[in-house]
């Protein structure tokens, strides 16, 4: 019935929009760039997740051999053949970064300036060289081996396609962390945080951080593994 | 103080660490194996999801969060579950229909 309505539809226009939505009322007790930091990383799970299911996908209905990950990514070191041991190592590098990352959280948090940029700039490192193995990696598979996003000579023509696709969005995304790292770590060592007291701002690149080893753990389990 | 945060004994972060590197060691061991078939991808489904668990817990400090967070983030994706059975089914749906029209009758 219209007069149990207490408010009606639109008789106070957009200020209405802002009374409903601000109702005094804080439902998540954490800074606001934290919050939107992990709204982001959830829209960016599901651009992940979307890349990955059109790689099972394509992968599922190809009736050509898909090739195998293990002797596509082999390097021989030291005259030893080791099948996927670039990946292995660059995965070890994004776990070890992960492990700085978060320890310069920690002590981020208790205030100590000069251990937390040290080990934001450990992890830049690590997070570059990860960057560097992937060009090394790509221009191995793009030169040596003749993959191309639309066909290669080892097996399904999906196989360039997903590969360029899923790790090029991730390499981006560890590039990209790399200068926002950079950024956190100069305001650390400047000594920005001591001053405003918004040491939080690290451990919110460390989400950041974390979501970009978190992908890579899912791409070495299902493309690079399966 | 101004924010308290996320803080937590250095302690647990080195052991979750330790662990990821054991577990990575693990998926890359089920590769040197060459173990096949369903122990294959249980083996590193099984260890993706440790991995992943740990690093969403602990490093992105989920485990110590309000629900009120938890559930605003945890509870979306599994959405995804349903977008990846509905292409599992129509991937195969495609694999079988190339078979039938593409594939030599002899």
């Amino acid at each position: 019935m219209a007069q149990d309505i207490p408010i009606a539809a639109n008789d106070d226009g957009h200020p209405a929009i802002v009374q409903d939505w601000a109702g005094d009322r804080q439902v998540f007790h954490i800074p606001w760039g934290k919050g939107m930091m992990w709204i982001f990383l959830v829209s960016d799970t599901f651009i992940f997740t979307c890349f990955l299911t059109a790689y099972m996908t394509v992968r599922i209905a190809t009736v050509e051999p898909w090739p195998n990950a293990s002797e596509v990514f082999a390097l021989t070191l030291f005259g030893h053949h080791l099948p996927l041991i670039l990946i292995a190592i660059m995965t070890f590098a994004l776990i070890t970064s992960s492990g700085t990352m978060a320890m310069a959280v920690n002590f981020a948090y208790r205030r100590d300036r000069r251990k937390t940029a040290t080990m934001l700039l450990l992890t830049i490192m690590l997070g570059a060289s990860f960057v560097g193995m992937q060009a090394f990696e790509w221009t191995k598979l793009i030169v040596d081996e003749g993959v191309r996003p639309w066909g290669n000579p080892l097996g399904a023509a999906q196989f360039g396609a997903t590969f360029f696709m899923i790790t090029g969005f991730h390499g981006l995304h560890v590039s990209a962390g790399v200068i926002y790292l950079a950024v956190i770590a100069r305001k650390v060592l400047r000594g920005d945080y001591d001053r405003n007291g918004r040491y939080q701002n690290v451990e919110i690149a460390g989400l950041y951080w974390h979501f970009v080893d978190l992908v890579w753990v899912f791409i070495f389990a299902l493309f690079y593994l399966w | 103080m101004a924010q308290a945060g996320q803080q937590h004994p250095i302690g647990i972060y080195l052991k979750v660490w330790v662990l990821l590197f054991i577990l990575s060691a693990f998926s890359y061991t089920v590769d040197i194996l060459h173990l096949e078939g369903y122990l294959r991808w249980s083996l590193i489904l099984l260890l993706m999801v440790l991995k992943a668990g740990l690093i969403v817990a602990v490093f992105m400090h989920m485990m110590w969060e309000r629900l009120a967070l938890v559930y605003t983030i945890l509870l979306p994706p599994l959405c995804l579950l349903v977008l990846v059975a509905l292409m599992a089914v129509e991937a195969d749906y495609t694999f079988i229909t190339r078979g039938l029209f593409f594939l030599p009758a002899e």
